[in-house]
């Protein structure tokens, strides 16, 4: 009996009568995502999963012991690509701190202006996504029209759509254009009302809420325990910020809330991202009225700049939560080895524990709820 | 270090602080060192005197040295009375040269009081030349019953380095292809290609 | 000339002849009108194997709205597409799986390399996980290079192949 079944599909003998069905769930399936997921079911019922990433395991840290300081930029920046600002973030940082460089006061500026406008592109594509993988296409056509706003945005300030290679040790590669201050206010402006009205179409959608609310619910407490971030873990009522709790640059000096939600379902997770985007309209805004009208945006490096026997973490919070690089130097231009710490990473461990005992349907809702990127988690 | 430097005060900072701490037991708190993470410090010594050293205290972080029998004994500590409750990663350094494998927990917490401190516990061990992941005497305990958060990480860092981590419940391979065969990519013997 | 060959020795060289005839016929408009067939219905099967999806994700976005051409439509089973777009780097986990997906699709099928690693492995020419380029594994017919990219420079790939397909000769 069992071989007429059709590949892909086991069914174990669990007693006399109840069977257990193990079904694999990719890598090519209709939602989006590089990512195999082993399921076994019991009916409708999810009885355990197992997550199965390294589709995309580039060997991004080996490759970055043989490239120095500076040629790392391109390729630490590809496993985020539509968030390239945010990941290239705390490499920048830990460069910067190891090399004892100060950065200038107005490329702090630019550099919070440019990854909380790529944080909204992040979110705007993951919320799309989002919408495939509930069959609600209006919502994918929303937000990947918005985001072109936010790109154009971007491609004015570097040059590219999405790969930036925007931040470098010391500052930014260039300064903004001379109209660039007024045209993000207006976008921003325009955005910002354009964003309000997801909440009508989707947030308030009854398919949707009978889809999200209470499915995959994630206890605080498990939360801390299986040490999620992001948006995971303000959906769970923990107000972790990095941007609040650890300021780098000048967050310290603009106004903005976190944003904390305490049911901790899909629905939670699925609206702190959009509650964020708000935030950061806000702080793009702080940040232009703030910014300093001239001065330099980078100190200029030695062409293989040297550190001596350190090492550093730093961690900035990017679209999908804490984002850490661990570089340790040994006197050589090549960093000795570079560890990414990214979110998706982290919350990969939540899926086995909020697919158990939910029904085979909710999986995408649950599964894409948890802001992750596959191919940044294979890095 | 040797770029123009427009603070040097930024660079001295980064500077390991603590060659002449070890031996003495208690650090004192000097101007340069910051209050709240000697603080910490200086728990974890009264607690475990010579089990541990300090390595290095900066803003925010610091850097703790263990031996790898007391592991799990001082992570305990740590999770349960200096409210460390996460893991954020866990990061294998291969140095060839004293033949060892040192493999970093950095340790967080979501307590509001020392939400922006992270503690790195870093512990070694014995690193082979020809190396045959899970049973050879690359071991390592595994922290899995103290902080949960570190099952993937350590799933990762077994097939990246083949540091077997003992009483982990799943040590199948993660990331790297299922018919892989080469030593483990991050060891420094491991070269790409042309390089 | 035809009454000698209608008898029943040489029944096989006439309907051989026939059919000659008749292929020389109708081939022309009957493959002009199976390839005018294939070319608008270039649908991809939805495999994701690195970041180039992000932009394969904005070409169908109200502003490129590849749709408009009638290709690159998103659509569920494998089974009904013919279409590949490798979307960005073949590690060596995904290579095997990526084959398995284009044996199952059914005749014809075309493939569009997407990226510069799809070509060559691009940026990631010395890692140890990732194929320098999939020709090894699947038979391409249009390069789209790129790192990522942009939504047009895919476009015009499409519109490549569809120009390739108008010359192919049908089977």
């Amino acid at each position: 009996m069992i071989s007429k079944l059709p590949p892909g599909i086991k069914v174990e003998q669990k007693g006399d009568n109840d069977k257990i069905m193990t079904l694999n769930v990719g890598p090519q399936h209709p939602g989006s995502g590089h990512m195999r997921i082993i399921v076994k079911i019991d009916g409708d019922y999810i009885v355990s999963c197992d997550p199965d990433p390294g589709y995309v395991h580039r060997g991004e840290e080996k490759m970055a012991e043989y490239r120095n300081y500076i040629t790392n930029i391109p390729h630490l920046e590809r496993p985020v690509i539509h968030d390239s600002c945010n990941i290239l973030y705390p490499y920048c940082l830990g460069v910067e701190e190891i090399l004892g460089i100060e950065v200038p006061e107005r490329a702090k500026y630019v550099r919070v202006i440019a990854s909380e406008l790529n944080r909204c592109v992040y979110t705007l594509y993951w919320l799309a996504i989002y919408g495939i993988f509930l069959g609600h296409s209006t919502m994918f056509m929303w937000p990947a029209g918005d985001r072109e706003l936010l790109i154009d945005l971007l491609e004015k300030l570097s040059g590219a759509r999405v790969t930036h290679a925007y931040f470098v040790p010391g500052g930014v590669r260039n300064d903004m254009p001379s109209n660039f201050e007024d045209v993000c206010l207006r976008q921003i402006n325009y955005f910002e009302k354009r964003i309000k009205q997801y909440d009508s179409i989707f947030y308030s959608n009854p398919i949707l809420k009978s889809r999200t609310i209470n499915t995959g619910v994630l206890r605080q407490n498990d939360a801390i325990r299986l040490g999620s971030t992001g948006s995971v873990l303000r959906a769970s009522g923990i107000d972790f910020d990095l941007r609040k709790k650890e300021p780098y640059d000048v967050y310290d000096n603009l106004d903005f809330q976190t944003n904390v939600l305490k049911s901790g379902d899909s629905y939670a997770r699925s609206k702190i991202p959009w509650l964020d985007m708000l935030e950061s309209c806000k702080i793009i805004r702080n940040a232009l009225e703030k910014i300093p009208k001239s001065g330099s945006v980078r100190v200029k490096l030695k062409p293989n700049p040297k550190a001596g026997n350190v090492e550093t973490y730093k961690r900035v919070e990017s679209g999908r939560g804490s984002l850490g690089m661990y570089i340790i130097s040994n006197g050589k231009p090549e960093p000795y080895r570079v560890k990414i710490s990214v979110g998706s990473f982290r919350n990969l461990i939540c899926l086995p524990y909020l697919l158990k005992g939910e029904k085979l349907g909710n999986m995408p809702a649950v599964y894409w709820s948890l802001n992750y990127w596959p191919v940044e988690a294979d890095r | 270090m040797n770029n123009e430097m427009p603070n040097k005060t930024e660079a001295d900072h980064n500077k390991n602080v603590s060659q002449n701490n070890n031996s003495s037991k208690i650090i004192k708190n000097s101007a340069d060192l910051p209050e709240f993470e000697t603080n910490i410090a200086n728990m974890l010594l009264d607690k475990f005197d010579k089990k541990l050293k300090i390595i290095f205290i900066k803003k925010n972080r610091i850097k703790v040295d263990v031996h790898k029998d007391n592991i799990v004994e001082i992570a305990k500590f740590i999770n349960q009375n200096l409210k460390f409750d996460h893991a954020e990663s866990v990061t294998g350094v291969d140095r060839p040269e004293q033949n060892e494998i040192e493999v970093v927990y950095h340790l967080g917490s979501y307590d509001p009081s020392i939400s922006n401190q992270i503690l790195a516990l870093s512990t070694r061990t014995v690193r082979e030349s020809i190396p045959n992941p899970g049973f050879d005497k690359t071991r390592l305990p595994s922290l899995r019953d103290v902080f949960y958060s570190v099952e993937f990480h350590e799933r990762e860092c077994f097939e990246m380095l083949g540091v077997y981590f003992e009483n982990h419940p799943d040590n199948r391979r993660l990331l790297l292809p299922e018919d892989w065969a080469d030593l483990p990519p991050l060891r420094k013997d491991f070269k790409i290609k042309g390089r | 000339m035809l009454k000698d060959l209608v008898i029943p020795q040489n029944a096989n060289a006439f309907v051989s002849k026939l059919g000659d005839i008749l292929v020389k016929a109708i081939d022309q408009p009957l493959g002009y009108a199976i390839n005018w067939g294939r070319i608008w219905s270039l649908w991809p099967v939805h495999i994701e194997t690195a970041c180039c999806s992000v932009e394969f994700g904005a070409a169908s976005s109200p502003r490129y709205d590849v749709e408009r051409f009638g290709i690159i439509e998103a659509f569920g089973s494998l089974r009904q597409c013919d279409l590949v777009v490798v979307q960005g780097t073949i590690t060596r986990k995904m290579a095997p799986r990526l084959r398995l997906v284009y044996d199952q699709m059914p005749d014809p099928k075309y493939v569009i390399a997407m990226g510069a690693c799809a070509i060559t492995g691009g940026l990631y020419f010395d890692s140890y996980n990732v194929l320098p380029g999939i020709d090894g594994v699947l038979p391409v017919d249009v390069y789209v290079p790129g790192c990522p990219p942009r939504p047009e420079t895919l476009i015009q790939g499409c519109m490549l192949l569809q120009e390739k397909i108008k010359c192919m000769q049908i089977r």
